[in-house]
C-alpha cells in the first residue's frame, strides 16, 4: 500500500506545532497501524530526522496508552478497538491518514502525537477507591454475596482504561464518561456504597478543577469508546450526584 | 551453601511463615514516619507494595516509566488468579496449590517460599472483594473459578478475560488512597537509569524525567525493585513494547545476583507471527484451553492443502485430526502446563504439520465445546427438541460471555471469526521465571535493596503454572515485603533523612551522564530496532524452546559481536535533554545485550532439561525432559564482574523436605 500521511509534529509544550506530509510505501495489510508508524520512524531515522513520537505500550488494547487522533476519530475507524489494534486493512492505497493527538484542554501535548492525561490521574485520586486497608485481615470474599447481574454491571465499567478517547470525541472535551465509570463500579457493590456520597462529590469537583467540559448528551464518547463504556453511568452519576448533594 | 543464605526459617514447613513474622522486628509508627522507602515498578507487585508500605506509615516514592502506574503490564494478564480458597469443594487445599507449584516448576523452586504462597493465596482474594474487584460471580451470588494448566482442580479467580486489568486497578486504587494522604509520591514518564549504595547498602536510585531528560537524584532507605520480567530480550513477545530489565540489571551491576536467567516461560497459546514487520505477539489466554481442543492434521498432505489455501480446516474429518496433546497426555489433555504444551506444538510444526502460511501454528478449535455448551442451555432453558443450529447458536453464546474479548481480539488482529473457524496459535516468549537473587525475606544480596513479583527469581522454579503470576506479584506485595521489609528497616530507625549530596550519588550520576553520551554517540548506521531485532533472533533461535550446547555457545560470541557494533555503530537522534523515545530504548537494549549473554551462558550451564529449559541432549526416548536431581537441583545465581562471560556462578542448593522429586508426568 502507499499512503499520504499527515501528522502533527511539535517539539514540546512550549512550542507551537504543525502538520507534516510524510508519503509512506510498502505498508502492508496485516501490518497493524502504530506498526505501520514504526516503519515510518525507521525510514525517519535512517535519513537522520527525529523520529514521530506517540504514546503506546501494550499493543494489545488494554493498558491505554495509545491515544491517536486518526481521520478525526478518537482510535481511527474501526468501533470498540484501540489505535494499537487498528490493522492497516482498514485502509485502502492511496489513502491520505491524518494523524493527531487527544485534543484537550485538560490534556496538554507533551510531545508530537504525545499528551499529558495525568489529570485523569488526579480524578481517581480525589476518592476512585474504597477505604479499607491492605495489610487488614477483611472478611472471607464469599462473605458478601453479590447479585450476578450488578457484579457483571460494576465489571463492564471497571473495564475502562483510562485512555481519554471520550474526552477526544467530545465536542466539550468532557470527562463525564471516564469519571461516571470509576462512579458506577463502586456504587453498584455494596462495598463501595459507604464512601458512595463523598466519592462522586469529590471526583466531580476534582474534574472540574481539571479544565473539562461540561456533558451535553451528545453520546459521541460512547461511540468512540474502545471498550463501550455506556452512557448509562453517566446517567448514574447524575443520579448518585443529584442526591449527594441533596443529602448535603 | 556458599555465599547464598536463603534464610529459610526452621520449623514445621506450615509454620515457618507465621513464626517467623512473630519473631521479626517491627518498626513503631512514630519511626516509620521517618523512613522513606523507593518503589520501582508499578504493576501488581509495585503497586500493592507501595499502597501497604505507605499504609502502614513509610514515605514512599514510586517511579514508572508509563504515564500512570495503571499502565503497567499486568493489566494485560488475562486467564485469572490461583487461590485455595476450595469454594468449588473439588480437593484444593493449601498443601495442593503448594504442590501443583512445585511440581509444576520442575523442582527447582525453594519449598517455603511456595508454601508461603499458597498459604497468603487465600488473603488475596478477601482483599480484592474488600477492595471493589469484580470478579466472575455464579448466579448465586458467590464467586467463579475455573480451571488452569497443570491442577486438577478449580481454583482461578478471574474477570472474564481482563483479571490482570481487576486487580492492578485495585493496587492502583489502593495506591490512589495513599497518594491522597500524601503518603506516595508517584513519579510517573520516570525511568531507574541506576542504583546507589552508600556503606554496601541500597540508599537510592538515578532516574531519568522522560518528559525533561534531567538527570534526578532520589534516595532511600531501601529500595524496592518491582519492574517485572525480561522477555523482550526476545524482541518478539506477549511483554509490552517498553518493558525492561534496566532497573534489575542496573541493580546486578551494583552487586545484586541474577538467578536463573534462562529459565523462560514459552507460552503456548499467542497468535502467530504473520510477517517481518512484527512488533510483538498477542496471547490468547490459557484459559481456553479449558474449552478449545488443539490439533493438527494426521497427514503431512492434509497439512500442505491448509497451507496453500486449497483446504478450510472445517471440511477436515474428525478422524483425520490429530488431537495431539489428548493422544500423548490422557491425563491432563489439553490442560498440561505451558512448557509442555509448548514442546508438543514445535515438535508437530517442526514435522510439517503446522497450519498457516509459515508453518508455526496449531488450532486451537472450539466446535465441540460449543456445541456441548449449547446442549446444556437448551437443556436448561427446557427446549428438549433443540436442532443443531440453535445449539450452536445458544454455543456461541456461552463461549462470548466466557471469553468474548479474546475472541474479538483474535479476529481484530486476524481477520478470521473463530467462532465459526479454529484459532490459529503458536508458542510465543511470555513470562521470565529467573530474576534478581531474593532470600526468604526478599532481599536481594544489595542489602535493603528488595525484588518482588516477576523481577525476582523466587516461587516458580523453572517453569510457572498459568494464573500464578498474578498470585505471586500481589502476594509479595501486599502480604510479604511489608512484613519482612520492616524487618531490616528496624535498624535504621536512628540514621535519619539519606542525602544525595554525596560522593556515591555524585558518582553513580557521573556514570549514567557518562552512559547517556555515549548512547548519543555512536557513529549512527543502524537503529535501536535493527539491533534489538537481531539480538531477538539469536535469542530464538538459538536459546528458545529447544537449547543446545554447540548453538547456545555460537550466541554467546554472537551476542558479544552484536554488543560491540551497538556501542559503536547505534543510531540515536534527537538530545538526551528532552523527550526521546529512541534514547529510552537504546538504554533498554544495550542491557539486553549483556543479559543475553548471561542468559545462554546460563542456559550452557545447565546440562539437564528442565521446565522451560530444554536441552537437546538431555530428553527420554519419548522427547520428555530429563532432569538431573544430582547435579542441578539448585538454583543458579550470578555475580556480576564485568562482561558477562566473567560472570560467576554460585549456587544455592534446593532442599526439598516435604516433596518427594519425581519425574515430572502429566500422561
Amino acid at each position: 500500500m502507499k499512503l499520504h500521511l499527515k501528522i502533527w509534529r511539535q517539539k514540546d509544550a512550549n512550542s507551537k506545532g504543525q502538520m507534516v506530509d510524510y508519503p509512506l510505501n510498502g505498508i502492508e495489510k496485516d501490518m497493524s497501524f502504530l506498526e505501520m508508524l514504526d516503519v515510518l520512524n525507521e525510514q525517519l531515522i535512517n535519513n537522520g530526522e527525529e523520529p514521530i513520537e506517540f504514546d503506546h505500550d501494550c499493543r494489545e488494547g488494554i493498558c491505554g496508552t495509545c491515544s491517536l487522533m486518526i481521520n478525526g476519530r478518537a482510535h481511527g475507524p474501526d468501533t470498540r478497538i484501540t489505535a494499537c489494534q487498528l490493522h492497516m486493512r482498514s485502509f485502502s492505497d492511496g489513502d491520505t491518514i491524518v494523524i493527531e493527538p487527544w485534543r484537550a484542554k485538560a490534556f496538554p501535548v507533551i510531545k508530537d502525537l504525545i499528551v499529558d492525561r495525568s489529570a485523569f490521574d488526579r480524578i481517581q485520586q480525589a476518592g476512585g477507591y474504597i477505604s479499607v486497608n491492605t495489610s487488614g485481615n477483611p472478611v472471607d470474599a464469599n462473605a458478601i454475596p453479590i447479585e450476578k447481574d450488578m457484579a457483571d454491571k460494576a465489571f463492564n465499567a471497571a473495564t475502562c482504561i483510562g485512555c481519554g478517547a471520550c474526552v477526544a470525541a467530545c465536542k466539550n472535551a468532557s470527562a463525564m464518561l471516564f469519571t461516571s465509570a470509576k462512579v458506577s463500579q463502586f456504587a453498584l457493590l455494596p462495598q463501595g456504597r459507604v464512601e458512595a456520597t463523598e466519592r462522586v462529590q469529590s471526583m466531580v469537583r476534582q474534574m472540574d478543577i481539571e479544565g473539562f467540559g461540561n456533558c451535553t448528551n451528545t453520546g459521541a464518547c460512547e461511540v468512540e469508546c474502545p471498550k463501550g463504556i455506556s452512557l448509562e453511568n453517566i446517567a448514574r452519576m447524575n443520579r448518585e450526584y443529584l442526591s449527594a448533594t441533596v443529602q448535603g | 551453601m556458599g555465599i547464598l543464605d536463603s534464610k529459610v526459617p526452621a520449623g514445621p514447613l506450615a509454620d515457618k511463615w507465621t513464626n517467623h513474622k512473630n519473631h521479626i522486628e517491627l518498626v513503631n509508627p512514630a519511626n516509620k514516619r521517618n523512613i522513606d522507602i523507593i518503589v520501582v515498578g508499578t504493576g501488581l507487585a509495585g503497586g500493592s507494595a507501595a499502597a501497604t508500605l505507605a499504609e502502614l506509615g513509610y514515605n514512599v516514592k514510586t517511579f514508572c516509566y508509563q504515564d500512570s502506574p495503571r499502565r503497567a503490564h499486568s493489566i494485560a494478564a488475562q486467564g485469572g488468579v490461583n487461590a485455595a480458597k476450595n469454594y468449588q469443594g473439588d480437593g484444593d487445599s493449601v498443601y495442593r496449590l503448594f504442590y501443583d507449584t512445585v511440581k509444576g516448576g520442575d523442582y527447582r523452586s525453594r519449598e517455603a517460599n511456595v508454601y508461603r504462597l499458597a498459604q497468603v493465596s487465600t488473603n488475596i482474594i478477601d482483599q480484592c472483594v474488600a477492595q471493589g474487584v469484580p470478579f466472575a460471580r455464579e448466579y448465586g451470588g458467590l464467586l467463579d473459578n475455573r480451571s488452569f494448566g497443570g491442577v486438577l482442580v478449580s481454583r482461578t479467580f478471574y474477570a472474564k478475560g481482563q483479571t490482570g486489568q481487576q486487580l492492578l486497578l485495585g493496587a492502583y486504587a489502593a495506591m490512589n488512597r495513599q497518594i491522597q494522604r500524601g503518603k506516595i509520591k508517584s513519579y510517573t514518564r520516570h525511568e531507574m537509569l541506576d542504583m546507589v549504595l552508600v556503606d554496601g547498602k541500597a540508599r537510592g536510585i538515578i532516574a531519568r524525567d522522560l518528559v525533561t531528560g534531567e538527570i534526578e537524584r532520589h534516595s532511600a532507605h531501601a529500595v524496592v525493585l518491582a519492574t517485572g520480567g525480561y522477555g523482550n530480550l526476545f524482541f518478539l513477545s506477549t511483554y509490552c513494547m517498553g518493558a525492561n530489565v534496566m532497573a534489575a540489571w542496573r541493580a546486578h551491576r551494583r552487586g545484586a545476583f541474577f538467578a536463573n536467567p534462562c529459565f523462560t516461560q514459552i507460552h503456548p497459546t499467542c497468535i502467530p507471527v504473520s510477517g517481518d514487520h512484527q512488533s510483538k505477539l498477542t496471547l490468547m489466554s490459557e484459559s481456553l484451553r479449558n474449552d478449545g481442543r488443539i490439533w493438527v492434521p494426521k497427514r503431512l498432505d492434509d497439512a500442505k492443502a491448509i497451507r496453500e489455501g486449497k483446504l478450510k480446516p472445517i471440511q477436515l474429518k474428525e478422524e483425520d485430526r490429530d488431537y495431539y496433546l489428548e493422544r500423548r497426555y490422557p491425563a491432563f489433555g489439553n490442560l498440561v502446563p505451558r512448557d509442555v504444551a509448548s514442546r508438543a506444538a514445535k515438535e508437530r510444526c517442526d514435522a510439517g504439520f503446522g497450519v498457516n502460511k509459515t508453518g508455526e501454528a496449531v488450532y486451537l478449535d472450539f466446535a465441540a465445546a460449543i456445541y456441548r455448551y449449547g446442549k446444556e442451555e437448551a437443556l436448561t432453558h427446557g427446549m428438549k427438541g433443540a436442532d443443531d443450529k440453535e445449539i450452536i447458536k445458544l454455543g456461541k453464546q456461552v463461549i462470548e460471555n466466557k471469553y468474548g474479548n479474546l475472541f474479538q481480539m483474535y479476529e481484530k488482529i486476524v481477520d478470521e471469526n473463530p467462532y465459526e473457524t479454529p484459532m490459529m496459535i503458536y508458542p510465543a516468549v511470555h513470562y521470565t521465571m529467573g530474576g534478581l537473587w531474593v532470600d526468604y525475606n526478599l532481599q536481594t544480596t544489595i542489602p535493603g535493596c528488595y525484588a518482588a513479583g516477576e523481577a525476582n527469581f523466587s516461587d516458580h522454579g523453572a517453569n510457572r503454572l498459568g494464573a500464578s503470576a498474578l498470585m505471586q506479584g500481589l502476594a509479595d506485595g501486599y502480604f510479604v515485603l511489608p512484613y519482612t521489609i520492616g524487618d531490616y528497616l528496624s535498624q535504621d530507625i536512628r540514621t535519619g533523612a539519606i542525602s544525595t549530596d554525596s560522593p556515591e550519588f555524585d558518582a553513580a550520576e557521573a556514570d549514567t551522564r557518562a552512559r547517556l553520551e555515549k548512547l548519543m554517540s555512536g557513529k549512527g548506521l543502524h537503529s535501536v530496532d535493527y539491533y534489538h531485532k537481531k539480538l531477538g533472533k539469536i535469542m530464538w533461535n538459538k536459546c528458545g524452546m529447544s537449547r543446545n550446547a554447540k548453538e547456545l555457545q555460537e550466541a554467546i560470541d554472537e551476542i558479544a559481536e552484536l554488543r560491540a557494533d551497538f556501542w559503536e555503530n547505534v543510531r540515536v537522534p534527537g538530545t538526551a535533554v528532552s523527550k526521546n523515545q529512541e534514547l529510552e530504548k537504546a538504554g533498554r537494549v544495550a542491557d539486553f545485550l549483556e543479559l543475553g549473554e548471561l542468559f545462554a551462558k546460563d542456559a550452557l550451564t545447565r546440562n539437564e532439561s528442565c521446565g522451560g529449559h530444554f536441552r537437546d541432549e538431555y530428553q527420554t526416548p519419548e522427547g520428555e525432559a530429563l532432569r538431573d536431581d544430582e547435579n542441578f537441583k539448585f538454583v543458579s545465581a550470578w555475580e556480576y564482574k564485568g562482561e558477562p562471560k566473567e560472570a560467576v556462578l554460585h549456587k544455592e542448593n534446593l532442599v526439598y523436605e516435604n516433596i518427594e522429586l519425581k519425574t515430572r508426568s502429566y500422561k
